[in-house]
């Protein structure tokens, strides 16, 4: 196995040095890069790789748990305008009381399709289905032992088609996600039963489907300095976009209406020529969701750019 | 973590190639006001260019196309196009441009620059 590996990336390596062929972009809509955005997801499809995404933050839980999570994602066109993707992660937690623990998170799978881009208006929309794989992460992180579906929609908007009278406005764009998380199961119950008694305790625990939600405001100095205004930025600003995120989540049903957690996030992402580095200060929008103060990195790689003749061109479809 | 590693070395191997070609600086300057009319618009990318398949139009107000149609490379510097312009008269003039970088990737943008007399 590990010589097939070997030889699979050998192979791409031999495609990449020797190919003519054409490669095609990721992110882009018109004049509008839009960077890959680390706690919602992007708008469009590409190959890509987030290697490594760290995040720190302490949570509520057990009161108060230092959890740590590193996690690989990867997503792959199969034709310009389908991608798939993978993801997984590995989770510590770290209670202030009891043992601390770690382990995998469950297999994540989504396919994502471009619906629409428009170079004019900056715009671009994808639609999503995404599941989340139970039984195939470690409890002991909490882990589910049921799978959970996740279609949504996603968006992004560059400000570029405003009026010149606005021009210092036109480096904005926002990126957005909408969708909901649906359980296979609606409940799991845990029995306990005390050896001194031999009284049973169950204990119920409710799955409500989730509304996902979240959207990014980010403000493009690449885009202030080559479409607007050249302020003579000089490297690392002329490549830095600053950006806040709001990742948020509302249960919908089972006892759980309305109770929305969530983070603001803001943060800044430096793109290069073939990766980009986030870094985001993770703020929890109620108690509900912590009291804690976080931090979320991530290293992130164009494929497309790095190996424009093999792993970063479409399967299938040829090019656009 | 074999295929990590190797892919790190791909990445370090792959410095010769090219990216997506960003506008790194242009003359006139991006959103800048000339006090004289320039005689060409030069536009300089992060990347090597294929002047074959890429354009630069420069419009003036009226949407008119101005410039000489005449798009070169830089002889001594594959990143830099040149395109020449006549006499222009004063007001706000569009530079609408699409490269092909060397190793195919497409993109485009657009500035403004004004002509004060």
């Amino acid at each position: 196995m590990k010589l097939l590996s070997l030889f699979f990336w050998l192979i791409c390596a031999a495609c990449e040095f020797s190919a003519t062929g054409r490669a095609y972009g990721h992110g882009f809509a018109g004049a509008r890069f839009f960077p890959a955005t680390l706690s919602t997801d992007d708008p469009f499809v590409s190959d890509e790789l987030s290697l490594p995404t760290v995040s720190t933050i302490r949570t509520p839980d057990d009161g108060g748990t230092r959890e740590t999570d590193i996690s690989v994602d990867v997503s792959k066109r199969i034709t310009p305008d389908f991608a798939i993707e993978i993801g997984d992660s590995f989770t510590a937690l770290n209670p202030h009381d009891g043992r601390a623990a770690n382990g995998f998170s469950n297999l994540e799978l989504a396919g994502k399709y471009q619906l629409l881009k428009n170079g004019e208006h900056e715009a671009i929309v994808s639609i999503g289905l995404g599941v989340e794989i139970g039984g195939t992460g470690s409890r002991s992180v909490g882990a589910d032992s049921f799978s959970t579906w996740a279609p949504g929609i996603f968006f992004g908007k560059g400000f570029g088609d405003l009026p010149n009278e606005a021009r210092f406005l036109k480096p904005f764009a926002i990126t957005g996600q909408l969708g909901v998380a649906i359980p296979t199961s609606a409940s799991t119950r845990s029995v306990t039963i005390d050896v001194q008694t031999g009284e049973r305790d169950i204990e119920v625990e409710r799955h409500p489907d989730v509304l996902e939600w979240g959207f990014a405001l980010e403000y493009s100095l690449i885009y202030l300095q080559s479409q607007v205004q050249d302020l003579h930025l000089h490297a690392p600003l002329d490549r830095l976009i600053p950006l806040v995120e709001f990742a948020l989540e509302t249960p919908l049903n089972r006892g759980e209406e309305g109770q929305t957690t969530g983070t603001i996030n803001p943060g800044f992402i430096w793109a290069g020529k073939y990766f980009q580095v986030g870094v985001e200060a993770v703020i929890p929008i109620n108690e509900r969701t912590g009291n804690n103060v976080g931090v979320i990195a991530q290293l992130h790689f164009f494929v497309d750019d790095l190996f424009p003749n093999s792993l970063g061109r479409p399967l299938f479809g040829g090019n656009k | 973590m074999k295929c990590i590693v190797i892919f790190l070395i791909l990445v370090a191997a792959s410095a010769r190639l090219e990216a997506h070609a960003f506008l790194k600086d242009a003359n006139p300057g991006v959103g800048s006001t000339m006090q004289t009319s320039p005689s060409e618009v030069r536009i300089r990318f992060t990347e090597n260019i294929e002047p074959a398949v890429s354009s630069i139009q420069v419009f003036d107000a009226s949407g008119k196309e101005v410039d000489k149609h005449d798009l070169h490379l830089d002889r001594s510097d594959h990143a830099l196009l040149h395109i020449s312009l006549p006499q222009l008269r004063a007001g706000t003039y569009k530079v609408v441009w699409r490269v092909v970088s060397v190793d195919t990737h497409v993109t485009n943008g657009n500035f403004t620059f004004r002509v004060v007399r």
